[in-house]
């Protein structure tokens, strides 16, 4: 038993842990200030939407970052969550206490997403890429279509959510929405990262690398492409249980493809296949809408667009473009970060001290080419690699 | 009858704008989602330049501004935003035409607000029940898109074309110079778009910023139904799907749920020919 917490203790590293951080420290600070009267009107907003933006990139990653597909339909998920979430909460909101419906809500809302993730998921198995992302907005343009047309739904004013008001009602004396949507972004947190490197994981990331060679390897294709399918469908359609928490009525155009890219953009602008940069981008870019949209207002909402896209263009061609590669090298903040602990510690690297293969928990390599390395071709004919070369004698 | 026509009339709609997104997928290899706001940059041109004069000769002045407008726009934003990214992961280049979309949609919005305006640009009249304006898009798209075919098939640029997309590298070795070709490819996709809103104009007569999205997304769809990369394709998928959506529309029961079922019919194909109608079947290597 000693044995065992000593083992721990030595593998115990910190960085392993921070992604937990990333979302506990602020989830502790806002609520002391909460409790302590410190936060103005619009902060637990704009956590709340913080909370469920996390959530949705870090979902989404798991498809796009770690499967390698690209899904375009994530806010149909997310649509699919807030109606039946809503609707299920509406009728219980007079008889259970406001945080058990909660509860409730988003597992219904989380189950009937995943349901459809399933439904999605199944074309997926016969279409690939670009096809693929086609079917997926298809998919989220369809539901949205289905909602605004269903009378139950609400139709095209968009369904009343009962619990938003008793929520604005027990905003000051109650739990502030905000707490349980950190903390199921931590329940999500644990749950992806763990099985990004378990096994399963190991299995999905090599189902992105090469599908055929996981094929080969006897790595059930089908059914792990299901399980990721369904996994980042549950999430999104929880956070779209927390996201009908903070508006009322809410809409089916708020779910248009749109949203659907704007979660991409944060998937992509954090990192495919980096958890914390989606945690991080997502938070960001979160919180650059919500600064814009609150100071920029009438016509000037248009600018709020403007930034953003001239923000996101110039973002990605920095971060991308071959011809720019000597000035990101230049200014890489990691390796300036080694050159300041090298300088400040004179620590030296040796080989031996710096690899630390299992520790790179959450930062797995971007795809690597493996068509082109792979489909080299040897010319069988004239390259024979047992005999030296005669010729040349 | 004149629901066919009709179709038909959106169809070749749909058809020319998913030429702009087949050829550009086809030689550029990337989803250009800023091909949509292209459409609606043309129909604020059209907007603009009406605002001056309302004759038939304000007409056709704004037909060619629009055509001209739309091509430079094409071509200015491969040249600031994709080329940079040549050879960058296509989802980064995505992400750029996604971010081009947004800032188009940020301009108009910025010079003409958000608010859509009228614009006077149909051709009145009909004959039989069938509206003038029908019968022009459905003559003047069909000559475009037979020279188009006849373009790509019978010139030694049209076949340099077809030699990008089908190789880069070899045709860039067989001295086909990649860079112009793509811009070329990006020059003609636009003005497609332009003349696609010049016809959308006369059957909706408004201008608003997120004019495009709709008829983009339905257009790529389209170009998706009918195999991606492929230009005959695009013209079926484009017409299948206008067919399909006025059909649905005629019928009051289901006219609600024209989106979704236009939708569907794209899933249902792709389960079946999971590369689309005309789409060929890469064989993978290990």
């Amino acid at each position: 038993m000693r044995e065992y917490f000593a083992n721990v203790k030595q593998s115990f590293k910190l960085k392993h842990y921070v992604n937990y951080i990333i979302v506990l420290l602020p989830l502790i600070l806002f609520t002391i200030l909460h409790y302590a009267g410190a936060l103005n009107r619009s902060t637990p907003t704009l956590l709340v939407q913080i909370g469920y933006s996390m959530i949705l990139a870090v979902s989404l990653n798991l498809v796009v970052g770690f499967l390698g597909e690209l899904s375009l339909g994530h806010a149909g998920f997310m649509c699919v969550g807030a109606y039946l979430g809503s609707l299920v909460c509406n009728g219980l909101v007079d008889k259970l206490p406001l945080m058990i419906v909660l509860v409730i809500g988003m597992i219904v809302g989380g189950i009937a997403a995943a349901v459809f993730g399933f439904i999605v998921g199944l074309p997926a198995l016969r279409l690939r890429g670009d096809y693929l992302a086609i079917v997926t907005l298809a998919f989220g343009e369809i539901i949205r279509n289905i909602c605004k047309n269903l009378e139950f739904l609400g139709g095209a004013k968009g369904l009343e959510t009962k619990w938003y008001s008793a929520f604005l009602a027990a905003r000051n004396t109650a739990m502030p929405l905000f707490i349980p949507t950190f903390l199921v972004g931590l329940l999500m947190l644990a749950l992806i990262q763990n099985l990004i490197r378990s096994k399963h994981g190991r299995a999905i990331t090599a189902i992105r690398d090469n599908e055929i060679a996981a094929k080969a390897m006897g790595i059930n294709v089908t059914y792990y492409k299901l399980f990721v399918f369904v996994i980042s469908a549950f999430f999104a359609g929880m956070a779209g249980v927390i996201y009908a928490g903070t508006a009322s009525p809410i809409q089916y155009s708020f779910f248009s493809y749109n949203y659907s890219i704007e979660i991409l953009v944060m998937v992509v602008l954090g990192g495919m296949g980096s958890i914390r940069g989606s945690i991080l981008s997502a938070a960001l870019i979160t919180y650059i809408n919500f600064v814009l949209k609150s100071n920029l207002s009438g016509d000037m909402a248009a600018v709020k667009t403007l930034v953003y896209a001239l923000i996101l263009i110039l973002m990605v061609i920095y971060k991308n473009a071959p011809a720019l590669k000597p000035v990101r090298e230049r200014f890489n903040l990691k390796l300036l970060g080694v050159a300041i602990r090298e300088k400040l510690f004179k620590i030296s690297h040796d080989a031996a001290t710096v690899t630390d293969d299992a520790g790179e928990w959450d930062e797995i390599p971007t795809k690597i080419i493996t068509d082109e390395v792979l489909s080299t071709d040897l010319a069988l004919s004239n390259y024979n690699p047992d005999k030296p070369d005669t010729n040349n004698k | 009858m004149s629901t066919l026509i009709d179709g038909l009339s959106l169809g070749a709609i749909y058809a020319l704008i998913a030429l702009g997104y087949t050829m550009v997928y086809g030689i550029a290899k990337m989803l250009n989602f800023a091909h949509g706001d292209v459409i609606m940059v043309g129909a604020y041109t059209v907007f603009t330049t009406l605002m001056m004069g309302n004759g038939i000769w304000a007409k056709i002045l704004a037909v060619v501004v629009t055509v001209v407008v739309c091509t430079v726009l094409g071509v200015c934003v491969e040249k600031c935003a994709y080329r940079p990214l040549r050879g960058a992961s296509p989802l980064a280049v995505l992400i750029t035409a996604i971010g081009v979309s947004y800032l188009l949609q940020g301009v108009a919005q910025i010079s003409f607000g958000a608010k859509s305006h009228p614009v006077d640009f149909t051709i009145k009249g009909s004959v039989g029940g069938i509206n003038y304006h029908t019968i022009v898009t459905l003559i003047v798209a069909t000559v475009i898109m037979v020279s188009l075919t006849l373009f790509v098939n019978f010139t030694r640029t049209g076949r340099a074309m077809v030699a990008v997309s089908e190789d880069r590298a070899a045709a860039q070795l067989m001295g086909v110079n990649v860079n112009r070709i793509i811009m070329l490819t990006f020059a003609i996709g636009s003005a497609l778009a332009a003349c696609a809103s010049l016809f959308y104009l006369m059957q909706i007569p408004s201008v608003s910023p997120t004019l495009g999205s709709m008829p983009g997304i339905k257009a790529f769809t389209a170009a998706v139904i009918g195999g991606i990369g492929s230009i005959p394709g695009a013209m079926i998928g484009g017409v299948v799907l206008g067919v399909i959506e006025k059909l649905a529309l005629s019928i009051p029961v289901i006219a609600p749920y024209t989106t979704a079922i236009e939708f569907s019919f794209l899933i249902i194909v792709l389960l079946v020919k999971p590369t689309g109608l005309l789409g060929k079947k890469r064989r993978e290597k290990v």
